[in-house]
Order: C-alpha cells, then sequence, then structure tokens
C-alpha cells in the first residue's frame, strides 16, 4: 500500500513530502509513547499518533520510518514540518480518532509493526 | 549538530565529541541523528546503525530530562562502537530499580512528550551487547554502551 492510498483511507492531508507520497510501506505502528515506538516498532514503518513535538520525528527517524500519520485534527509546527521534510518524512494530518484511524488501516491488511 | 571533533588512531579507532544541550528538549536527540549518519556514511550494517542511534537517542533523552544536558563520546572500530554518556546530574538513587521496565522519575510534563514510561534504560541494554552504568548521587553518572559489529 502507498502513503497515498493511505492518506486517501484517511481522508488525510499531507503535511510533508508530496513527492514521497507513492512509496510503498508494509506496516504500521500505534502509539503515544516514543519509548515504546523504539522498543517494539520495526523499521520502515508508519506511525499513528497524537503527539506533534519534534521527538515525534527524531524517533521515526532513528527507525527509518517513512510516515507519521497525526489524529484528531492535530497540527504540528512549522519547525516539526521541516524536520520532517529534511529528512524525507511524509507527515499525514487527519480528524479520525487514534482508534478509527487504526482500524482502518488494519481492516486493510497492514501488518502491525511488531 | 556537527561533532566538536573527530580523530583517526588506528589504537583509538575514531572518536566523536557532542555537547548535549540539557535546556531544550526540543533539540534533544541532535547527536544521535548525527550520529547514526555518520555511522551511515560509513557503511555499517544497517541493524547495527538502528541499534547504536536508539541506545544513544534514549541516553540522550534521559540527559536531557534528568540532568540538564551533559557530554557524548562515540567511539568507531570496525568490530564495535562504544557510545559514552557523561553528566553531571543528580545521579541515580537504585539502578536495578532504574533498569525495571515501567519504573520512572519523570515528571507529567515529560510524559506529556511521549518519554518518562521507565523504557529508556531498559532500551539501552536491549540494544546494546554492554551497558555499564557508573552513577553517583549528586555527582552525576556515565553511561558506556557497546555495540558489536559483528
Amino acid at each position: 500500500m502507498t502513503i497515498r492510498e493511505i492518506a486517501q483511507l484517511l481522508d488525510a492531508k499531507a503535511l510533508s513530502g508530496n513527492d514521497l507520497l507513492d512509496t510503498a510501506v508494509q506496516d504500521v505502528f500505534c502509539c503515544d509513547m516514543m519509548s515504546d515506538v523504539l522498543a517494539f516498532a520495526t523499521n520502515q514503518s508508519v506511525l499513528i499518533t497524537g503527539l506533534v513535538n519534534s521527538q515525534v520525528i527524531r524517533t521515526a527517524m532513528m527507525l527509518d520510518m517513512r510516515c507519521i500519520v497525526f489524529v484528531c485534527s492535530k497540527m504540528p509546527s512549522e519547525e516539526v514540518v521541516s524536520l520532517a521534510e529534511d529528512n524525507d518524512i511524509v507527515l499525514l494530518t487527519t480528524a479520525h480518532y487514534m482508534y478509527t484511524t487504526a482500524g482502518r488501516l488494519y481492516a486493510t491488511g497492514l501488518l502491525r509493526g511488531e | 549538530m556537527p561533532p566538536v571533533f573527530c580523530v583517526v588512531n588506528e589504537m583509538e579507532g575514531l572518536k566523536f565529541h557532542f555537547d548535549i544541550d540539557g535546556g531544550d528538549f526540543a533539540s534533544a536527540g541532535e547527536a544521535s541523528v548525527e550520529t547514526k549518519k555518520k555511522l551511515r556514511q560509513m557503511g555499517f550494517p544497517p541493524d547495527v546503525i538502528r541499534r547504536c542511534a536508539i541506545a544513544m537517542y534514549e541516553g540522550e533523552i534521559n540527559m536531557v530530562i534528568h540532568a540538564h544536558g551533559g557530554v557524548a563520546d562515540v567511539e568507531v572500530f570496525p568490530e564495535r562502537i562504544v557510545i559514552t554518556l557523561t553528566d553531571h546530574g543528580p545521579g541515580i538513587p537504585d539502578v536495578s530499580l532504574a533498569m525495571q521496565e515501567g519504573y520512572s522519575t519523570a515528571t507529567e510534563q515529560i510524559h506529556d512528550m511521549g518519554f518518562g514510561a521507565g523504557m529508556g534504560l531498559p532500551n539501552m541494554k536491549r540494544y546494546t551487547e554492554d551497558l555499564k552504568i557508573e552513577t553517583k548521587v549528586g555527582v552525576g553518572t556515565k553511561v558506556t554502551m557497546v555495540v558489536d559489529v559483528s
């Protein structure tokens, strides 16, 4: 599944990495605790989170994640968007709650990133 | 964040030194990002780079959260990478307790930022071959981590 297809499925808006939307991704991790992401997520996952600070981007960088989905219409600062842009990470924001967001992606058969 | 210096020495390996700013949570992790880039440029295997980056990142976050910053030194050898984090913070009163997953003394503010779940030191142990903690209450803490390349 591509990031573009994920964006369409979640009615999400891309905040960075518009040129990377056709990147294929295979699994998803869903969490607000970044240490749990570091402990349990796999490389190159999509991260679903409600946090929008710079450490979310750096956590994704450590795991070579390609895409972060912010739920509940959360919007990061311009600095956070720039950090993602500079490191080739696609940021999406969706109005859906975390449960709905994860559920929609889970139903497509994307792996759980565990 | 460029390293302050790097030295090539066949006996001592390649060294990088970073000052970790303790006053700015937003910039925490820059040294780990820089180290990851350096290791990638040097051609180390992705798994080795990942484990070094995560372990150092957790340590860097800990230094910012608990110790008002410190210094990080990375020594790169063909067969191993040694990461040393030194601070002059409050020290760790009970290391075995701090090593337990889920134990944390972080504030609610830190939790709101996505850290302080009590996974920092356990993650540092999880991703390294050797973790050594030297600490004295009121003096500071020195954490040495070794990641084997093979």
